[in-house]
C-alpha cells in the first residue's frame, strides 16, 4: 500500500515548477497519497456500518446480502487484478484463466468431499493443484505466440470446462456442480451470521492479490515483462529468454486465480461449472478492458463495477418494471449479458484505456478547450 | 465393420461443420489479424435464421423441398449481412487498433446469442428439417444419415469455391497478396479494405451456412450452440495453419474423426479432450501448425 510513496517525494522536490497549484493543493496531493489506506480502512470497518445506500445496494451495508455481493465485487476486482498481470503487463491474451480459478473451487471442493481432509489442508492442496496446472499447460501454451496463444489456452479451458460438466466418477457434480461440506470447514465460515468474516477474507484476497502483483510488477522480472510486452525480440537480443518469463507470470496469475478460487467456494458455499466456462474468462477480460488494462487500480475497479452490474442488472431483469415495457427495450433488458457485451463494446470504442484514464480526458478535454498558454 | 464406417462419416461431417466455420475464421485472421470471437455468433444468427423461415415464417420458404433451400439461403444470407454489418460498424473503425477489434468482437460475441436467447429463449429448439433428408442410406452394411452427406457436400462446394475464387480471381489474388503483406498491398494503391469486407462476407456466410446446416446435423438449433462450435473452429484453425484454407481442412477432418472414434470408443467426452492433447502435441512438435503457417 505504501509502495508509492517513497518514490514520489523526491521527484516533487527536486522539481517544484511541475506543480499545477489551482488543480492540487499540497495536503490534498499528500492525502491522495494515502487514499488506499483510507480506502481499506473503510473497506474493513463496512461490515459494522448500518448505512443505506439507496440505488447501490438493496439492503445496509452491514447486512450479510450487501457483504456478500460486495465480497464477490472483491474477489472478482482481485481476479482481475491477478488477470491483468498476463493481459496488461505481459500483452499475453490469455483465454483460459478461469481454468485456473476453476481449478482452486473444484479440487479444494473435491478434496474436502472425496478425502475427507480438513479446509486448510485441502485449501493448500487445491492452490498447488493451480499451480501444477498453470506451470504444466503454460509450459505448452507458450510455445506459440500471439493469438495462437489466445487460442490454445481457449481450447485448454474448454477441455477443463468438458472434463466438469461430464462428471468423471461423479466427483465434479456435472452441471449441479457440488455444495461444499458444512462440517469440514471452520464453524466461522459458515451460515448467513458469519458472512461479515467471508467479506473480510475476501478483502485479505484482494490485499495479498494487489501487493504481490505490484511487487512483481516493480522486481527485476516486472521489467522484463514490461520489455516483453514492448518488444520481445529486442529481450531476446538483449540476452534474456521472454519463455522463461513469460512461463513465471503465467503461473503467478495462475495461483492467484487458484487463491480467488478458494475464497469463492468460501462465499458461495459451492462449485459451480458456471466458473469453468469460456464466457467466464470472457467476463474476466471484459472486467480487465472496462476498468483500463495495464494500469495499477484499473482492473480492480472494472471488476467491482462489472459484478455489481451484473447483479443489478439480473434483478433488474426480473423486475416488474421491466417486464411492463413495450417488447423493443423489454427483450434487450431481460439478458444482462446483452448489456454487459453492449457496454464492452461501447467502451471499447468511446473510453480505450478503461475508466481509469476518464478523469485524465476530462481534464484534457478541459484543457484543450481553453486557449493554451504554454506548450508542454 | 458398419460402425467404423459410421462413425467415419459421422466424423467427416463433423469436420464438413467444423471447416465451413474455420474457414471464414482463418481467412479473416490471415489477411486482417482478427480473431473473430464473433464467429460463433454468425453461425447461431444463420441456424436461427434458417429456424425462423422454415418454420413458415418466410413466403415461400418451408421444411420440405425447395422452400427448406429457400430457407438455408435465408439463414445464409442473414449472416452474411450480419458479419458485413460487424465489418462496417465495428471492425472497419478500429483499423488501428488490432487488439480493440478483438475485444469488440469478443463483446459482439457476448451479445449476439444473449439477445437470440432473450427472444427466442435459451432452451433448444427443433429444427424442422425436410423428410429427405432425416432418413438414412445404406453403405458397407451401416446406414448413414443423409445430412451428413449434405454437410460433406457443402463443406467440398466450398473448398473448391474458396480454391477457385483465390486462385483464379482477381479479388482472390488482392486476398491471397493481403494474407501474404498487407502493407505491401496497400502501398501498391490497392484499397485492401474491400477486400476485408469481401473476407468477412465470405467468412459470414459460411458461417451461416454451418449454422443453418447444423440445425439438419444436431437436429436443434440453441444460442450456445455458435460458441460451443467456435472453441473447435479455433483449436482446427491453430492446427491447421494461420490463414491456410487446405490446412483448416486437413485439420478439420482430423479433428471431426478424432472426437468421433474416441468418443464412441472410450467414453463421452473424452472425444474433445482427445481433441485438445492433439492440439497440445501438435504445438509442441510444431508450433505453427501442419502447414507451417506463421501464427
Amino acid at each position: 500500500m505504501s509502495t508509492s510513496t517513497p518514490t514520489a517525494e523526491p521527484t516533487r522536490q527536486e522539481a517544484p515548477g511541475q506543480r499545477r497549484p489551482r488543480f492540487s493543493p499540497g495536503w490534498l496531493r499528500r492525502a491522495g497519497h494515502w487514499w488506499p489506506g483510507v480506502l481499506l480502512l473503510v473497506l474493513f470497518v463496512a461490515p459494522y456500518s448500518a448505512l443505506q445506500v439507496p440505488g447501490l445496494f438493496d439492503g445496509p451495508v452491514g447486512s450479510p446480502g450487501t457483504l456478500q455481493l460486495l465480497a464477490l465485487c472483491l474477489v472478482f476486482g482481485a481476479l482481475a487484478t491477478g488477470y491483468d498481470l498476463l493481459v496488461g503487463r505481459l500483452g499475453l491474451l490469455s483465454f483460459g484463466h478461469a481454468l485456473y480459478f476453476a481449478a482452486g473451487t473444484y479440487a479444494t471442493n473435491t478434496i474436502m468431499l472425496e478425502a475427507g481432509l480438513p479446509f486448510v489442508t485441502s485449501a493448500l492442496l487445491g492452490l498447488f493443484v493451480g499451480a501444477v496446472l498453470a506451470a504444466l499447460l503454460g509450459s505448452v501454451s507458450l510455445r506459440v505466440t500471439g493469438i495462437g496463444f489466445s487460442m490454445v489456452t481457449l481450447a485448454f479451458a474448454q477441455a477443463g470446462s468438458i472434463l466438469v460438466e461430464r462428471d468423471p466418477g461423479g466427483i465434479t457434480g456435472g452441471e449441479e456442480g457440488r455444495a461444499a461440506p458444512a462440517q469440514l470447514l471452520p464453524a466461522s465460515l459458515v451460515g448467513i451470521q458469519h458472512t461479515a468474516n467471508l467479506y473480510w477474507i475476501a478483502l485479505s484476497y484482494l490485499v495479498i492479490t494487489l501487493v504481490i502483483v505490484h511487487w512483481a510488477a516493480r522486481s527485476p522480472a516486472g521489467r522484463v515483462w514490461e520489455g516483453i510486452k514492448e518488444n520481445e525480440r529486442r529481450v531476446e537480443i538483449l540476452g534474456l529468454r521472454p519463455y522463461g518469463f513469460k512461463l513465471l507470470a503465467f503461473v503467478l496469475a495462475g495461483v492467484l486465480a487458484a487463491l480467488g478460487g478458494i475464497v469463492y467456494l468460501l462465499i458461495t458455499g459451492g462449485a459451480t461449472p458456471q466458473t469453468t466456462t469460456s464466457d467466464f474468462t470472457l467476463s474476466l477480460l471484459v472486467m480487465v478492458v472496462l476498468g483500463g488494462s495495464g494500469s495499477r487500480w484499473g482492473p480492480l475497479i472494472g471488476g467491482v463495477l462489472y459484478t455489481w452490474a451484473d447483479h443489478q442488472l439480473g434483478d433488474l431483469a426480473g423486475s416488474r418494471t421491466v417486464a411492463g415495457l413495450p417488447a423493443v427495450l423489454r427483450v434487450p433488458l431481460s439478458q444482462p449479458l446483452f448489456l454487459l457485451g453492449a457496454t464492452f463494446v461501447v467502451v471499447v470504442y468511446v473510453l480505450p484505456g478503461g475508466v481509469v484514464r476518464l478523469p485524465g480526458r476530462l481534464r484534457e478535454a478541459r484543457t484543450s478547450k481553453k486557449p493554451r498558454g504554454r506548450a508542454g | 465393420m458398419a460402425t467404423i464406417v459410421l462413425l467415419t462419416c459421422t466424423g467427416l461431417g463433423l469436420g464438413a461443420l467444423y471447416f465451413l466455420v474455420a474457414s471464414g475464421l482463418s481467412l479473416i485472421f490471415g489477411l486482417m489479424d482478427v480473431l473473430n470471437f464473433a464467429h460463433g455468433a454468425l453461425l447461431s444468427i444463420g441456424a436461427y435464421g434458417a429456424w425462423w423461415a422454415a418454420g413458415g415464417n418466410l413466403p415461400g420458404a418451408g421444411r420440405s423441398g425447395f422452400g427448406f433451400v429457400l430457407a438455408v439461403a435465408f439463414g445464409t444470407a442473414v449472416g452474411t449481412l450480419a458479419a458485413v454489418l460487424l465489418e462496417l460498424a465495428v471492425i472497419r473503425p478500429l483499423y488501428t487498433r488490432p487488439r480493440e477489434q478483438i475485444l469488440a468482437t469478443v463483446g459482439v460475441g457476448l451479445a449476439a446469442p444473449a439477445l437470440l436467447s432473450a427472444i427466442w429463449g435459451s432452451d433448444a429448439r427443433t429444427f424442422p428439417g425436410p423428410v429427405a433428408l432425416s432418413g438414412t442410406f445404406p453403405l458397407l452394411g451401416a446406414a448413414i444419415p443423409v445430412n451428413r452427406l449434405v454437410l460433406v457436400a457443402a463443406a467440398l462446394v466450398l473448398l473448391v469455391a474458396l480454391r477457385l475464387f483465390l486462385g483464379r480471381t482477381r479479388h482472390g489474388l488482392v486476398v491471397r497478396a493481403g494474407v501474404e503483406d498487407r502493407s505491401m498491398v496497400t502501398a501498391l494503391g490497392i484499397d485492401v479494405r474491400k477486400a476485408f469486407t469481401l473476407v468477412f462476407a465470405i467468412g459470414g456466410a459460411a458461417a451461416a451456412l454451418a449454422g443453418a446446416l447444423g440445425g439438419l446435423y444436431f437436429g436443434s438449433v440453441d444460442p450456445g450452440q455458435g460458441t460451443s462450435l467456435l472453441i473447435f473452429a479455433f483449436v482446427v484453425v491453430v492446427m491447421g495453419g494461420m490463414g491456410s484454407i487446405t490446412g483448416a481442412a486437413v485439420a478439420a477432418v482430423g479433428v471431426g474423426l478424432v472426437q468421433q472414434f474416441a468418443n464412441y470408443y472410450t467414453a463421452a467426452g473424452l472425444g474433445d479432450l482427445a481433441v485438445v492433447v492433439m492440439l497440445a502435441v501438435l504445438v509442441l512438435i510444431r508450433p505453427r501448425g501442419l502447414t507451417g503457417r506463421l501464427a
